[in-house]
């Protein structure tokens, strides 16, 4: 299926003040590739809805922010002259209207003949697996379906941009990991370009080519999934992104000096207080005798795939370790930790 | 025992509305087709008292049902995108609003009318048309199409509606008309209803506001009840009733059935 590409996107220094003072986004400026698939993550008030908002048109960022369509000046332009495709959280469906109503209604805007609208909506359905289901009214849908129906709604238009403000957030669990995978695959097929706000760290990972971490109104980092995942720029990062271990220690002669022994730095980390942060899957139990690092076995919570264990007594504060499901160990056990030294990633201090 | 009360409040119940509601209706209709009222049924039934009085107040009657249907276009045209503005906008100014628009529903009639009387009672031509009752009407109905419609609108989310037809490209009136109207439409009719039979009954402010040309169907009423014999007063009641009744039945059920259509379907 030939979908236009999307435009470049590029949002220059753009803030967010309310009328009420609160100051809900600080200057930010963020470039997507077209066709690119951008993330917008953050704990809730980071200021990623704001931004999308931006992006859409629905709120005009303070004086000197601006955003470009493929170079164009939109800033001023309102949300139904920018050909933006949006996906909201609660949907926006129209409950007056079916489903083959909702999700021609852009293209019936546009002029497009019933002819071609109906076309378009049968290739549409078809593709969001909701093929026989165009004359139901909304309310009859599930909630699984009322995605789909909204995100062929917004995709219908061929828009410059997808903006999708946490798609899957009204979803029980289960149900969000399957539309996940569809999603991703429905992204990649169109490659439309592609906003994408969520709290959900795993979705942020399966579907954005890149992440942008947000923090306090501000971008905290952004990079590729591996890549903040693997090499967090903050402890708020490595926190936010998966499970971390963060580690006070002193560096003495390439080794980091802990109560429960010693751990090897990466090469070149300088003598001196050093806070480090590993990765609960990056350490191996070994046996306790002749390690350099060794702690006690708190709990052990076997979750199938794996098992999570609290190691205490080798760290400042009790370590996570993602070890095996077919590794026998028991609470109270005394364990070595082995750890590579590559695993190990030094943070700056946090200045929040 | 419980049940053996509850069924005698029901009796009880019933027998008050008959005795307040249905049965002094139905005596002053029947006192309109008999002959002589104070001689009772007897004395016979006839039609002359409906005729004298259609001869008298059939012009009445019509202006009564173009000012109820200038109100109810009135209050449409201005209430329901009001009523969008007030949901939409929100925030303190449209509270205000709102209370401003609300007020006449805690004014006496009469003091509306009198303070529309001393503003404009001075142009003679609006003074003397149906108009300057029209007026008073709309400020009288227009809290009750309003607060219908936004009772409707905040059940829904119209913000995100809203929003929803704007990004995929629909303007501020395409948007009105194709996505909040039809949501709005349950509010909307039962509004229409009220704003109806509230102009059709509307006595107090209408009462002051007229000139003996611009009567309307309650204020005929009262004129007959003054000046003509009982009867006559009584074939005008019936009228009111035999004009008033199938008209609500039929607003009751085209309510019914677009609000049914709307939740069964």
């Amino acid at each position: 299926m030939s979908e236009g590409r999307g435009v470049a996107l590029r949002v220059e220094a753009c803030a967010k003040t309310f009328p009420n003072g609160a100051r809900a986004l600080e200057a930010v400026t963020l470039d997507v590739d077209h066709g690119e698939t951008v993330v917008l993550l953050g704990p809730s008030g980071c200021g990623k809805t704001t931004l999308l908002r931006i992006i859409a048109g629905l709120e005009a960022p303070d004086a000197g922010g601006r955003v470009l369509f493929n170079d164009a000046d939109v800033t001023d332009v309102p949300i139904e002259k920018r050909n933006v495709g949006m996906v909201f959280q609660s949907y926006a469906l129209f409950p007056n209207m079916s489903v083959a109503e909702n999700i021609g209604y852009g293209l019936k805007i546009r002029g497009i003949s019933r002819k071609e609208r109906g076309e378009r909506i049968a290739e549409l359905t078809e593709l969001t697996g909701i093929g026989g289901m165009e004359q139901r009214r909304i309310d009859q849908l599930s909630g699984g379906q009322r995605q789909r129906v909204a995100l062929a709604r917004a995709v219908a238009i061929h828009p410059s941009v997808l903006l999708l403000d946490e798609p899957l957030t009204a979803l029980d669990a289960a149900l969000r990991e399957r539309l996940r995978g569809e999603l991703d695959r429905l992204l990649r097929t169109l490659g439309i370009t592609t906003i994408y706000v969520t709290h959900d760290q795993a979705e942020a990972m399966a579907l954005g080519d890149r992440i942008v971490v947000m923090r306090n109104g501000a971008i905290a980092q952004i990079g590729s999934p591996r890549s903040v995942y693997f090499e967090p720029n903050s402890r708020f990062v490595a926190e936010f992104i998966g499970a971390a271990n963060i580690l006070q220690a002193t560096v003495k002669d390439g080794y980091a000096v802990l109560p429960g022994g010693r751990m090897r730095m990466p090469k070149g980390t300088f003598a001196g207080p050093v806070t480090a942060m590993l990765r609960p899957e990056a350490i191996a139990i070994i046996q306790a005798e002749g390690t350099d690092l060794c702690g006690s076995v708190e709990s052990v919570s076997f979750t199938g795939g794996r098992q999570r264990l609290i190691v205490t007594g080798a760290a400042d504060r009790p370590i996570v370790v993602d070890a095996p499901n077919s590794l026998r160990v028991e609470t109270g056990q005394r364990v070595g930790l082995s750890i590579e030294s590559s695993a190990v990633r030094l943070l700056p201090e946090d200045r929040q | 025992m419980r049940d053996r009360l509850i069924v005698a409040g029901q009796f009880l119940f019933t027998a008050l509305v008959a005795a307040f509601l249905i049965v002094p209706a139905i005596l002053s209709m029947l006192a309109g087709i008999t002959v002589n009222y104070f001689r009772g049924i007897a004395s016979g039934f006839t039609l002359q008292w409906v005729i004298q009085v259609w001869d008298l107040y059939s012009e009445t009657i019509a202006r009564s049902f173009l000012v109820a249907g200038a109100a109810l276009l009135a209050t449409l045209v201005i209430g329901v995108p009001a009523a969008y503005a007030l949901i939409v906008r929100g925030g303190r100014l449209s509270r205000a609003v709102e209370e401003i628009i609300t007020l006449p529903l805690a004014i006496p009639g009469l003091a509306i009318a009198l303070a529309l009387l001393l503003v404009y009672g001075g142009f003679s031509d609006f003074r003397r048309s149906w108009l300057f009752i029209l007026a008073g009407h709309v400020i009288f109905t227009l809290p009750f199409m309003v607060r219908a419609v936004m009772a409707v609108l905040a059940t829904i989310d119209v913000k995100t509606l809203d929003e929803g037809a704007a990004s995929l490209g629909a303007g501020p009136w395409r948007r009105f008309r194709d996505v909040i109207v039809p949501n709005a439409r349950p509010g909307i009719l039962a509004g229409a209803l009220s704003v109806v039979t509230l102009s059709l009954g509307e006595f107090n402010l209408t009462w002051m506001l007229h000139t003996p040309l611009t009567k309307t169907l309650p204020v005929g009423l009262a004129d007959s009840y003054a000046s003509m014999r009982l009867e006559v007063a009584s074939a005008y009641t019936l009228v009111f009733f035999v004009m008033i009744i199938p008209l609500l039945v039929a607003m009751q059920l085209f309510a019914d059935i677009s609000s049914g259509s709307r939740s069964q379907a």
